[in-house]
């Protein structure tokens, strides 16, 4: 195998030094000719009918550009997969913190006492702010059912297995909402003009998906609706399908007041009024041979939704197919609902579903171990996949992945095995109670079954003037290192240096849409299309005979800007084509449903401090196979802080809620980890190749979401003898489980009074 | 209130920013950070919480690293700023910013200028910092991107390599 | 509601007693702000009412640390910073250097001050309870004069002290005479760093011939004001240190502090993380602690 020169190696970010300088340009260092700027006027109940809206005394109101449903040119509504949400609540609100007015004035610090000058009345109207409750269909308020979607997926004939199996384990497992949290808050900018049409500019992950929506919402025809991504500070899914909510709002300013519009959210804003991790209960119950094999099981996945619809069919879909993790199934029925309650509602987050279904199956494993009398590591052994086995949707392991190696590997890595014994030996004298805990699991990258297909994504290299190759796709650059792994792609199979190429701004004016950039998908699927457009180019150049089968940089170079002076500027387009051995049944749910999965085995260390009830996580081992590491730095990158904000969804980030109101909504009290409540993460690859791949290289920026939780509460388990099932677990949930185990002897006077 | 009685409350404030001596008319209490990125242009210092948590605004006043969303401008009278765009003097980086490319330190870059800044401030004082140092250092700087690792080698590698140039 | 810069006043005299002539004036008008670190987060999330802020940043008379054989007085617009660097604060005052040192990051410790911290009387500010501890005297100014304040009866209620409108804190004075006792701070938040405690504590005893001779405990976010835990001091003083005083130390605490919960933590958690680490003091200072 021929070695690559470009792909492997850690080259500089693309847009690095900008970053560094302070020079890369944000939504909010954006300023335009004569713009003004936006505010929101939210409901502060979960649910009413609006009764009357007044604009109280104090302020100049003809000096504000004012925006109601009624302007709305188009369908009131943020396009997605169903129509339910509304830009602006018209007559109804379902959420606290919704939308209902947009103002816009040119002095920025006059808004906020016009947006408090707004009043609202309500007729309110009963609420749900649970699952449970959502279940229980007291009241309606989505649907006839309270349900968005529902999946069952079936394999073999579950329902015999009960009989002959020697143990049924059960357990029920919860996750809790999860703020993104990217340091900078969502913003947009607007601008129309009744020739160009309307032009917004912002912070966001899918210039096609906003450009989706405003067509809808403003009633454009697609050419006189252009999306600009601009340098986005983070996003993480949060910026996935959000953005389309406030760039119809900045176009709806900018419409209605003739200017410019910009729309920055504060972190107070950003926190209460835009998408979070769906909460999720999961339940288990299993069948278990005496030897430890499963036999079967039935899973029940559900998750809060939130008040509309947006993107929960599908995180519930990847929850659903991750929830049986990286073992055999024999016969399994996974029943999964999305369910509806009066929050906002919640969304995209690194992971999507799978951390939720993942955290449950982990937890639920070293149960069964319990119950059966084996350790963690030796009930897994008994049922990991293998190649030619098949998964819960019957998709058949045709890559030689041993899990059990790659266990191994992570233990001798961990020095689980001496730890274990010697923390068990040392707790009872100990006020630093330490255990060590595992976590195997899988992430398929990509689309889920046909939904690439459906994509259809399309990339373009384009050949420059100068002599340079341009790389054209709607995919952004969020931190991830899309811009210099895509040209570090072209580069490799062009000859050429990294330097020699060059990637467009997404701009929906002038990049073709390769997809949104989401699902692990960017690298992997993107990546292999720029490949084939860049071996279009190549193809071209070698056709007209103008470059040979070996060729510098620099004769690349020259070849490429004679064609272009001669012919002109030319692209390569690559368009995605489902290769034939990805099948999906959309109708039962079985088949391929990734044409990738990338596998993991991580291990936690912790100790927990009796004095305080703090976990510390000691010791971090990450440990995956990735298919190819295109670019080391950025790799090990994205697992650390994978694994941070996974250490952050495990034991610090709690969202407090009030009737469906975030009331954390600041930094100081929404808790993320700093770096001294983190371990030094040890990351380690293995590379097992991926057909369908750019390079190899299967998809991993969510990957490090799914381990770390049920690894942590694993070895907190270990550390201590209790058994936790709900994340994220706060000092105050381990002190209290304590309390309640020890009894009334240490109980302390309970609380004077709330404030 | 009209626009022109607005204009008359605002004062002049007189500040050296990278170097150079500039006015701006602000009002007394506008933040540091608004007089900065609004009123003079300078972008580079970002906002990330408004509360002073996330060292994003991070900047140095007096040659002390503060917050500068946490300012008000009338208490900058007279001060001498430093913000990410005077570290790279004549378009050449400063060591760290160079390790910071080199490392993986900047992912999506929004806590980059506030993280160089306190990185900076940091090696002023102690040209060979220990981890413990660095962590300590940055600890009012959050990222959400990176999960600090390769931010601290950047800083560990500034260090081994000479400090601030 | 954030506040329009528009609608402030400011003023920024050159001197303390500018200050002072201001205060007098229009009392209760203006607002004097220091290092800002408490004070703009609340201008920024729209809670702060006062409309006219008066400088006392940097302010030679109150930005210096005087230290006599008796007491070292530590002017009111001292940072963190400041008190973390000097000399007599780190080494006979370590309560207070290590408060200061888990005080927000250092951009806030460059801003933060301690007559700041003071005033604006959260209940969970990290260096009051080493205050307490220390017998701090306040020196309290206005046009009217100056008075020494015992620390421990300025806070009267939740976010209430005895200071009047037209009064400025211009030093906290510490009684130098703790060098020989075992000093013990722990502050738990809800992560290690840049974090509002969930209980503080700070700590100093002293053993003679095996017995304790005098113990000082104070406590943060277990009461509406910072505590000192006279109670449980009463219940330690004079006897040896062993399981059973222990135990009773542990009921003294849970009895005679007031946590509540909040979005931050629970009262149940406060009070048995109060009681354990009163415990783990008393049981360090009994294994022969004598470093401070």
């Amino acid at each position: 195998m021929t070695k690559e020169r470009i792909v492997g190696t850690s080259v500089p970010r693309l847009e690095g030094r900008d970053k560094v300088t302070g020079l890369a340009r944000y939504v909010d260092d954006m300023v335009l000719p004569g713009m003004i700027y936006g505010a929101t006027v939210r409901s502060h109940i979960p649910r009413g009918k609006i009764k009357r809206i007044s604009f109280g005394p104090g302020i100049n109101w003809s000096e504000f550009a004012i925006v109601t449903p009624q302007d709305i040119p188009g369908k009131n509504c943020i396009a997605l997969i169903e129509d339910d949400q509304p830009c602006l609540a018209d007559g109804v609100v379902n959420h606290p913190e919704e939308a209902i007015l947009l103002l816009a004035h040119p002095d920025r610090n006059r808004l906020p006492k016009a947006v408090e000058a707004i009043s609202v009345e309500y007729d309110p109207l009963p609420g749900i702010f649970t699952m449970e409750e959502s279940e229980e269909r007291s009241h309606s308020i989505w649907g006839a059912d309270n349900i968005f979607k529902s999946y069952l997926i079936e394999k073999g004939d579950v329902d015999p297995v009960w009989q002959e199996a020697d143990y049924i384990v059960e357990g029920e497992y919860r996750t809790g909402a999860q703020e993104q949290l990217y340091i900078e808050t969502n913003g947009m900018i607007a601008s129309f003009d009744a020739q160009q049409g309307l032009t917004v500019w912002g912070s966001l992950q899918c210039p096609y998906y906003v450009h989706k929506a405003l067509m809808k919402l403003c009633d454009l025809p697609a050419d006189r609706v252009r999306v600009v991504q601009l340098e986005t500070g983070g996003a993480f899914g949060g910026k996935e399908e959000y953005p389309s909510m406030i760039a119809g709002h900045a176009a709806l300013l900018a419409m209605k007041s003739g200017k410019a519009v910009k729309i920055i959210y504060d972190r107070l804003e950003d926190m209460t009024a835009t998408t979070k991790r769906h909460p999720s209960r999961t339940r288990h119950r299993t069948a278990v041979s005496k030897d430890g094999r499963i036999l079967g099981g039935e899973i029940e996945f559900t998750i809060d939704g939130g008040a509309y619809e947006t993107l929960s069919p599908v995180v519930l879909s990847r929850g659903a197919i991750h929830s049986g993790g990286p073992y055999y199934w024999p016969n399994v029925r996974i029943r999964a609902k999305a369910v509806a309650t009066n929050a906002p509602p919640h969304g995209a987050f690194r992971g999507f579903g799978a951390p939720q279904s993942l955290f449950a199956l982990e937890r639920h494993m070293d149960r069964v171990a319990q119950v059966v009398g084996l350790s963690p590591v030796e009930i897994r052994r008994r049922n990991f996949l293998k190649p030619g086995k098949t998964t819960i949707t019957g998709q058949t392991v045709r890559e030689e992945i041993d899990l059990n190696k790659l266990l191994d590997h992570a233990l001798e890595l961990s020095d689980y095995e001496t730890k274990k014994e010697q923390f068990a030996r040392h707790n009872p004298q100990s006020v630093r109670k330490k255990g060590i805990g595992l976590a195997a699991f899988l992430h398929g990258a990509g689309f889920t079954g046909a939904g690439e297909r459906y994509l259809g994504s399309v990339v373009g290299l384009e050949a420059c003037a100068g002599g340079s190759v341009r790389v054209l796709v709607s995919s952004t650059e969020f931190g991830q290192g899309t811009k210099t792994v895509l040209c570090q792609i072209a580069a490799e199979v062009l000859g050429l240096r990294y330097e020699d190429v060059e990637i467009a701004q997404p701009d929906t004016q002038e990049v073709p849409n390769s997809g949104p950039t989401v699902a692990s998908r960017t690298i992997m699927v993107v990546g292999k299309l720029v490949q084939s457009a860049a071996m279009g180019i190549k193809q071209t150049l070698m056709a007209g005979g103008m470059l040979g089968e070996s060729y510098s940089p620099e004769e690349f170079r020259a070849v490429c800007r004679s064609y272009v002076a001669q012919h002109g500027k030319f692209r390569s387009l690559a368009r995605y084509e489902q290769p034939d051995d990805i099948v999906w049944d959309e109708e039962k749910y079985r088949g391929s449903a990734y044409a990738a999965f990338a596998w993991a085995v991580y291990v936690a260390e912790v100790a927990v401090d009796l004095t305080t009830y703090k976990v510390s996580v000691d010791d971090f081992v990450a440990l995956q196979e990735v298919g190819k590491v295109l670019h080391p730095v950025l790799a090990k990158g994205q697992i650390i802080g994978g694994v941070a904000q996974a250490i952050g969804f495990a034991l610090y980030e709690k969202v407090v809620w009030e009737k469906g109101r975030m009331q954390n909504g600041q930094m100081t009290n929404y808790i993320m980890p700093t770096s001294a409540d983190l371990p030094t993460i040890r990351v380690y690859f293995e590379e097992l190749g991926n057909v369908h791949g750019a390079f190899g290289a299967k998809g991993i920026g969510e990957l490090p979401m799914d381990g770390p939780a049920p690894a942590i509460v694993n070895a907190i388990e270990d550390a201590l003898g209790v058994r936790f099932n709900s994340i994220p677990l706060l000092p105050e949930d381990i002190f209290d489980a304590l309390d309640e185990e020890v009894g009334s002897e240490s109980k302390v006077s309970s609380a004077r009074g709330k404030r | 209130m009209n626009e022109s009685q607005q204009e008359r409350e605002k004062c002049e404030i007189i500040l050296r920013v990278n170097g150079k001596f500039v006015a701006v008319h602000a009002h007394g209490m506008e933040r540091l950070l608004d007089v900065l990125r609004l009123d003079l242009g300078l972008t580079g210092t970002k906002e990330g919480c408004g509360e002073g948590e996330c060292g994003a605004c991070a900047i140095l006043l007096d040659g002390l690293l503060v917050n500068s969303c946490l300012i008000p401008a009338f208490q900058a009278n007279g001060a001498e700023i430093v913000t990410i765009e005077g570290l790279a003097a004549d378009g050449r980086l400063q060591l760290l910013q160079q390790t910071f490319l080199e490392c993986g330190g900047a992912q999506c870059g929004i806590c980059t200028p506030g993280m160089i800044m306190a990185a900076f401030h940091l090696l002023s004082k102690k040209p060979h910092p220990t981890r413990e140092e660095i962590r300590e250092g940055l600890s009012g700087n959050l990222c959400r991107c990176t999960g600090y690792a390769q931010i601290f080698e950047a800083v560990a590698e500034a260090g081994r390599r000479g400090g601030t140039t | 509601m954030r506040a329009n810069p528009a609608e402030c006043e400011f003023a920024a005299p050159d001197s303390m007693r500018g200050v002072l002539s201001l205060l007098a004036r229009d009392p209760g008008e203006w607002l004097p702000i220091a290092g800002g670190t408490d004070l703009m987060v609340q201008y920024s999330a729209g809670n702060l009412h006062a409309r006219k802020l008066v400088s006392i940043w940097n302010l030679p008379e109150l930005r210096r640390i005087d230290v006599s054989a008796e007491e070292v007085e530590i002017g009111a617009s001292c940072t963190y910073t400041d008190l973390r660097a000097h000399e007599v604060v780190n080494r006979d005052f370590t309560l207070l250097a290590s408060a200061a040192s888990w005080t927000g990051g250092i951009a806030n410790q460059n801003r933060g001050t301690i007559g700041g911290n003071i005033v604006n009387a959260s209940p969970a500010a990290d260096s009051l309870p080493a205050l307490l501890v220390y017998g701090a005297e306040l020196l309290v100014v206005s046009v009217r004069g100056e008075r020494r304040v015992p620390y421990r009866t300025f806070h009267i209620d939740y976010r209430k002290t005895q200071l009047e409108p037209d009064e400025l804190i211009r030093a906290v004075c510490l009684p130098r005479r703790f060098s020989g006792y075992y000093a013990q701070a722990r502050k738990v938040g809800a992560r290690n760093a840049q974090a509002i405690a969930k209980v503080c504590l700070a700590a100093l005893g002293r053993l003679e011939d095996g017995m304790v001779a005098d113990v000082r405990l104070a406590m943060g976010s277990v009461a509406p004001v910072p505590l000192r835990l006279t109670e449980t001091e009463q219940v330690v003083k004079g006897r040896r240190i062993g399981a059973t005083l222990v135990r009773l130390a542990r009921m003294a605490v849970v009895s005679e502090i007031r946590p509540i919960d909040d979005m931050r933590s629970t009262a149940r958690y406060r009070a048995a993380v109060a009681a354990n680490l009163v415990a783990e003091f008393l049981e360090q200072l009994a294994a022969g602690g004598t470093k401070t």
